[in-house]
């Protein structure tokens, strides 16, 4: 394994891995502050050299958080394929990136190959591509799952209608859906994020959202994002769940800090199969984001990044029906403005695929961030071409209760028409029966909430 | 080039692209100044219930009745939500007013963050005591009380002047109520929510609660948190926080807040813990 390089007349040369890995990723504030980060732009194209002509057995012999020590990394390595792992070991990544790009790799070879790698090698080949190079790849791959509904289908844009309110107010948050709903922002899923985390309040918004869907008969699935132990009493205590959400890191110290661990999302997986009101087989909603990790003092000195796709590596145990990026939720010591914020939705979105994750992109900024509507725009296009399965749905792009901003539903309206995209077939069906949307474009009664009248 | 100076570069260019906004004064003749809404616009057309789109926009602050242009927003609606996002920008880099900590009766201590940039770009920074204050707080602190209550400007120094004044005298009056002991308050500057941490090692309490400034939102920047944790030692994690968010005018009102906090407060010294350890106690026994 060659750890040093001699570019443009100086050497280099690099400890470990896992520093390669570090000092190869795109400029980031993380990373400055874990100070793990290239303290110059060669010494950046240095690592990146280096790291194309690492072999993946390098990688596979020295994850970045050893196996013995951490258990995202003892649940990534013991789900992939042993066979397809060893077909490809001797593989460079710069190979494996030139691989991925042919034109002849189709989205099923994609689909084995993801079988076969760890998510550092994901996360090593996402750091010598570009931004084209990232949107190209990950338009070739496209994973559906099924809850009530199917997303991820082609030529199919889902979203999630987020409808939160500051103290929980169900009539607000009523008001909020039938504005989203008439926007065609729901298909995904209406989730609502509680400032309340006790499961009887959580049951309550549960049986809101519920007896919303029964009573307009939306095809769609319900979810109220508290913490997945209060999801799981609510449930036990007969509350209606169509999808059970929790955050996820890329280290175990990082899941311990969320209050989560593989058995405990185990058990919410199991219960949900015995007493979720959905069909399945795909019930779970997760959220990651590149930064929580470093801000929970939980990095190991690993990037942002790779850490961000262990995070995908831990997540696909679950095969969930929705993986939501939401990178850019924490603010400039993570990712300090729209420049690093498009960098990192390009990558995860690319780097969740190539688990065969069905991904969905939050492109999100902070007021305390160097970034604004516009960054987040270009985002959400860039994404949206590259095949995301779906996004968030926020009244005006607003969140009033976790004071951020994300896609708006007229984002997430102009999205679709931009590219011809519908929604979700179910529920592109019961628009069409309500009035909202005739030959995939909305008629004049979108927008208007009080036609749930 | 080394760490600490890429961060002091980047610290320049941030306050380079963000100076604070000089005030012009009002003209005596107004008819030529625009007065912008503060109001949502009602522009769906040809609503089929505008009463209840103005019920909806009335009970909450969500953007929403606002109607569209195509699937774009209308042009009203849009440089409303530019002007929120400017003024939210804005109050991230404000300092909580002398005058008020001193109206307050709170003792100012500080974090290691010397200024707001290096408090933004690096965490550890705010969550450690500076060294005079660490040695103040030995000196001055109230030792081995129930409760510590410490105030956070956090990234919002209007949710502290906006909210503390009400939220602390019916805190403290509620745990008195209840005969809980509580130290003397202090205010710390450009703090985290980490450095409850440190503080309560320092004064040996229970429980350690701050009052914290959120991130400003579009709606509003006065959004107060209360982060609380029992005994706080270096194996503490998040999950071991219990954290109650949106405390303003429009949200959890600060005296119903204090109220609450001190009834949450009475019940975490029973069960001697705090974050996903006490809320599985407390679901269980529903």
């Amino acid at each position: 394994m060659k750890l040093s390089c001699m570019v443009k007349g100086t050497f280099y040369t690099f400890s470990s891995v896992r520093e390669v890995l570090a000092k190869a990723s795109e400029a980031k504030s993380g990373d400055v502050m874990a100070r793990i980060a290239a303290t110059s732009s060669l010494e950046r194209v240095a690592a990146k050299i280096v790291l194309s002509e690492l072999q993946l057995k390098d990688i596979y012999e020295h994850p970045v958080i050893p196996y013995e020590l951490d258990d995202v990394t003892r649940l990534i390595y013991d789900d992939i394929s042993e066979t397809i792992y060893k077909n490809i070991q001797h593989w460079t990544v710069g190979e494996l990136r030139n691989y991925i790009l042919a034109r002849d790799t189709k989205a099923d070879q994609l689909l084995k190959l993801s079988r076969g790698l760890t998510s550092e090698m994901i996360a090593a080949v996402a750091k010598l591509m570009s931004s084209l190079d990232l949107v190209l790849a990950s338009q070739k791959m496209r994973y559906q799952a099924h809850c009530n509904t199917t997303i991820g289908e082609p030529g199919r844009l889902a979203f999630r209608c987020q409808p939160n309110h500051p103290n929980d107010l169900p009539e607000g948050i009523l008001y909020s859906i039938k504005e989203g709903l008439s926007y065609g922002a729901g298909d995904a899923v209406i989730g609502i994020n509680p400032n309340i985390d006790t499961a009887e309040s959580v049951k309550a918004l549960l049986t809101l959202s519920h007896e919303f869907m029964e009573k307009w008969q939306i095809p769609t699935q319900n979810c109220v994002l508290a913490h997945i132990t209060t999801q799981m009493e609510a449930l036990r205590q007969g509350a209606p769940v169509s999808l059970m959400f929790q955050s996820l890191a890329g280290t175990q110290k990082g899941n311990e800090a969320f209050g989560i661990s593989k058995e405990m999302i185990d058990e919410g997986y199991d219960l949900m199969s015995r007493y979720g009101t959905s069909a399945g087989p795909n019930f779970m909603y997760f959220e990651t984001g590149q930064g929580s990790e470093v801000s929970l003092n939980a990095a190991h000195e690993v990037d942002m990044q790779t850490l961000e796709a262990r995070t995908y590596g831990y997540a696909r145990h679950w095969k969930p029906f929705m993986v939501n990026n939401v990178s850019g939720f924490i603010g400039p010591e993570t990712l300090y403005d729209g420049r690093q914020l498009i960098r990192a939705d390009l990558e995860d979105m690319f780097m969740g695929k190539l688990h065969g994750l069905p991904m969905g992109i939050a492109p999100t900024y902070t007021n305390h961030m160097d970034a604004d509507q516009n960054d987040q725009e270009i985002a959400g296009i860039l994404t949206a071409v590259g095949g995301a399965n779906f996004y968030m749905g926020v009244p005006g792009g607003d969140d009033v209760m976790l004071n951020y901003q994300d896609t708006s539903y007229h984002d997430d309206a102009s999205l679709r028409e931009l590219l011809g995209l519908r929604p979700l077939r179910e529920f592109e069906k019961w628009m069409e029966n309500m009035g909202l949307m005739e030959d995939g474009k909305l008629t004049k009664w979108a927008g208007d909430l009080s036609i749930f009248d | 080039m080394d760490i600490q100076e890429i961060v002091r570069q980047v610290l320049r260019e941030l306050e380079q692209k963000m100076p604070l906004p000089e005030e012009a004064p009002v003209p005596n003749n107004t008819e030529d100044v625009i007065y912008f809404s503060e109001e949502r616009f009602k522009d769906v057309e040809n609503a089929k219930n505008i009463a209840m789109i103005e019920r909806a926009q009335s009970i909450t602050p969500a953007r929403i009745g606002i109607g569209r242009t195509g699937t774009r927003m209308r042009t009203g609606s849009y440089l409303q939500f530019l002007a929120d996002h400017a003024a939210a920008q804005d109050a991230v880099l404000k300092d909580v007013g002398e005058e008020f900590l001193q109206q307050i009766k709170l003792p100012k201590l500080e974090t290691k963050a010397q200024d707001m940039k290096t408090y933004l770009m690096d965490l550890d920074a705010g969550r450690q005591l500076s060294t005079q204050s660490v040695e103040y707080l030995r000196t001055h602190g109230d030792k081995g009380k129930s409760v510590q209550i410490i105030v956070c400007d956090g990234l919002s120094s209007s949710a502290v002047e906006a909210n503390v004044s009400d939220l602390l005298p019916a805190l403290i009056q509620g745990l008195k109520l209840k005969n809980i002991s509580v130290a003397q308050p202090f205010f710390i500057q450009r703090s985290r929510v980490w450095v409850q941490d440190e503080v309560a090692k320092i004064v040996d309490c229970d429980l350690v609660i701050s009052l914290i400034g959120e991130r400003p939102g579009l709606n509003t920047d006065e959004s107060l948190s209360a982060y609380m944790v029992y005994r706080p030692t270096e194996k503490t994690v998040e999950a071991d926080r219990t954290v109650i968010s949106n405390i303003h005018r429009e949200g959890l009102t600060p005296v119903e807040a204090g109220a609450y906090l001190s009834d949450v407060i009475e019940q975490m010294l029973l069960a001697k813990c705090t974050g996903v350890a006490f809320a599985r106690r407390k679901n269980a026994h529903m």
